[in-house]
């Protein structure tokens, strides 16, 4: 068993900063009454201002003004863990989300797929800074101990129990992980690091402390198992990026939105599943939400690709007042299959596939601009097709030609404009649903040489009605 | 004189007469008319490029011009895009003449979006034939498509009405149909000599 343990160090301020477009300006978390706001957290700009975590706001602000502030908030916390959990359930299924603002999960039955534990470690490291989370990355041959390897080392890799050993042995008492009465307690004692803790008789241990030092450093060293819950992926995406400013232009709302549909395919990814349909809220003061439905005709889970559909589609939005907050809601995600590629593209390599052309195209143009043809069967020329998502192919009838173009409308054609070539041929159809038809129809001639086909309803003396052009 | 003239604008422009030995390699996109592809200087449609198909009037043989092309290229598994058509093409006929109509997709789009999607369809390489019917393209537009349609391999078609032959245009070929009498004239094409003499053209017979 080989855990990995990614210890978030500034899991609060990372998942602000993330959804600011500039993210190297000044930002201080605050939190506690309105009566006395307090800072929790601050960047490093911040930082140079001369702010520091537990500084009153009316104190950080006689220092200076150029800093932006926002809320800290434990939900969000935990909701970013669990977001993060979900990213890491790509490369393990047991992730545990046992410790705060950290991740602990099993690697080493994942490393026959994704090759040896450093390029695996450089992998998470990208992927990490590219959803922008600081991170220590430790990996241990228990999760206990990874966790607490994590406290002091960024990079380390134990693999054995002696390694295991010397490790923990040079950790001082205060990082172990105790309680902080035991680890006050021990260092009074003059036990300053694990090595000479070890040293100590069980017994004597036993007898001044309760039993969970003892269990603690069992688990440790392996030696006691851990029991961990593991996390289960949920079955819906759901995440909301406030603003702190009322957005009055779509080109605003491009980096949330582009944060957001990258979220999502990092979600997706962890699940192996794609997304067919989903909803952007946006969300107004007092109004309520503007919906904007994304729908895909198969599962994709391509960043860039839902970034411009869900881009196609807000910019034809006209919002009824300034926006305040976006969000993504994704209930349906069905398995992704992967698209069937072939090994020797005869196209040119920029090509894009049809899938995503078409995409692409009822984005801009909406759901239904984008059809195929299909056949029904109904002697009626008007009842005789269906726009449908997919053409089927469709049996091949005999009998006398047919037009190539149908009028949508029937058009009356003027006494005299045409001659009639060929005729009539009666089609009478249609008793049972109400649309009756009594027709006859010709092979007309115009003057101008075209040839259309035109009817006249069966016992009614008007002009000819022409439906269509054989084209 | 003394302006160096390529070799090969000459012979596009058609002014030297060049003895031909051999036969030309047959095209690998034949119109399905002989008589027609007798006529192209490439043997079919020019590859990769745009075709404009001037029409007097709807119901002159428009699409049966193209149909023998779009049952080819169809049954290779190549997908036909119609982009706003005017008209409902009627299945039985499409697929009377061979045309597969599970590869054959329609797009319902206004006059900016068509051009745009006309040119998306092209640019994109993943259709094997794309038709229009611009109704007021200047020759701007119709230059995006014609350079959409080599970016992407793929034959572009646009239909425009027989009075726009005055105007110049940037297509590879410009075939008129003429209804009295039923003939097709070459107004252009690139790569050769137009060939003057009208092609009798039957449609429906």
């Amino acid at each position: 068993m080989r855990w990995v343990c990614i210890l978030f160090p500034q899991l609060a301020l990372d998942a602000a900063l993330r959804q600011r477009p500039e993210p190297d300006a000044a930002l201080a978390l605050l939190s506690g009454t309105p009566q006395r706001r307090v800072i929790q957290a601050v960047n490093a700009a911040a930082r140079e201002l001369g702010l520091r975590p537990g500084q009153s706001l009316t104190a950080a602000q006689a220092l200076s003004k150029n800093f932006a502030s926002a809320e800290y908030d434990a939900d969000e916390i935990a909701h970013w863990q669990q977001f993060l959990a979900a990213w890491a359930y790509r490369f393990s299924s047991q992730v545990s989300l046992h410790y705060p603002r950290t991740l602990v999960f099993e690697i080493e039955s994942s490393l026959g797929l994704f090759g040896p534990w450093p390029q695996l470690e450089a992998r998470l490291r990208q992927e990490l800074s590219e959803l922008g989370f600081r991170h220590r990355i430790v990996s241990a041959p228990n999760p206990a101990a990874a966790r607490v390897l994590a406290n002091a080392y960024d990079g380390l890799a134990v693999t054995d129990l002696e390694q295991l050993r010397q490790a923990l042995g040079r950790m001082p008492v205060e990082r172990l992980g105790l309680p902080p009465g035991a680890a006050t307690a021990l260092s009074r004692m003059g036990l300053r690091t694990f090595a000479q803790l070890r040293g100590l008789p069980r017994d004597t241990l036993a007898r001044r402390f309760d039993a969970g030092l003892l269990k603690h450093l069992d688990t440790l060293l392996g030696e006691r198992s851990l029991a961990l819950a593991f996390y289960q992926p949920p079955d819906r995406f759901d995440l909301r990026i406030e603003l702190n400013f009322d957005v009055l232009s779509h080109q605003a709302l491009l980096f949330p939105l582009r944060r957001l549909t990258s979220d999502l395919a990092a979600f997706l990814c962890g699940r192996d599943s794609g997304v067919q349909r989903f909803d952007l809220h946006l969300e107004h003061v007092e109004l309520p939400d503007t919906l904007i439905k994304v729908g895909l005709l198969s599962a994709e889970r391509e960043p860039a690709m839902l970034f411009e559909l869900a881009r196609g589609r807000l910019e034809q939005v006209q919002v009824p007042a300034p926006v305040r907050g976006v969000r993504l809601v994704a209930e349906d995600l069905p398995r992704f299959v992967p698209q069937h590629r072939e090994l020797f593209d005869e196209r040119p390599q920029q090509s894009l596939p049809w899938e995503q052309l078409r995409e692409r195209l009822r984005a801009r143009l909406g759901d239904e601009a984008v059809h195929g043809l299909r056949f029904h069967a109904d002697h009626r020329p008007e009842c005789s097709w269906q726009p449908v998502g997919d053409s089927q192919a469709c049996p091949l009838l005999p009998g006398p030609r047919r037009p190539g173009w149908l009028l949508r409308e029937p058009l009356a054609l003027q006494e005299g404009a045409a001659r009639i070539l060929m005729g009539p041929e009666r089609i009478e159809s249609g008793w049972w649903d109400g649309g009756d038809v009594r027709r006859d129809y010709y092979l007309i001639e115009t003057r101008g040489g075209q040839q259309g086909w035109a009817y006249r309803p069966v016992g009614e003396a008007g002009p000819l009605l022409l439906q269509g052009w054989f084209a | 004189m003394g302006a160096v003239v390529a070799l090969e604008t000459l012979f596009n422009a058609g002014r030297v007469w060049k003895g031909r030995p051999t036969a030309p390699a047959a095209s690998p996109q034949p119109t399905g008319h002989a008589m027609l592809d007798a006529a192209l200087p490439s043997g079919g449609w020019p590859e990769a490029a745009l075709t404009e198909i001037l029409i007097a009037a709807q119901g002159v043989g428009e699409l049966q011009l193209l149909w023998p092309t779009l049952a080819r290229l169809s049954a290779a598994g190549e997908r036909i895009v119609l982009v706003a058509p005017p008209h409902v093409p009627y299945p039985q006929a499409w697929q009377s003449a061979g045309v597969d109509l599970r590869q054959l997709s329609v797009i319902q789009a206004g006059e900016r979006d068509a051009l745009w999607a006309a040119e998306q369809c092209l640019r994109s390489g993943s259709c094997g034939a794309v038709l229009c019917w611009p109704q007021q393209a200047d020759d701007r537009a119709l230059r995006r498509l014609q350079v959409a349609a080599e970016t992407g391999q793929t034959l572009a078609f646009a239909y425009r009405p027989l009075k726009e032959a005055i105007n110049p245009s940037p297509a590879a070929l410009r075939l008129a149909v003429e209804a009295r009498p039923a003939q097709l004239r070459i107004l252009k094409c690139r790569g050769g000599l137009a060939h003057s003499a009208p092609i009798a053209f039957a449609p429906g017979h």
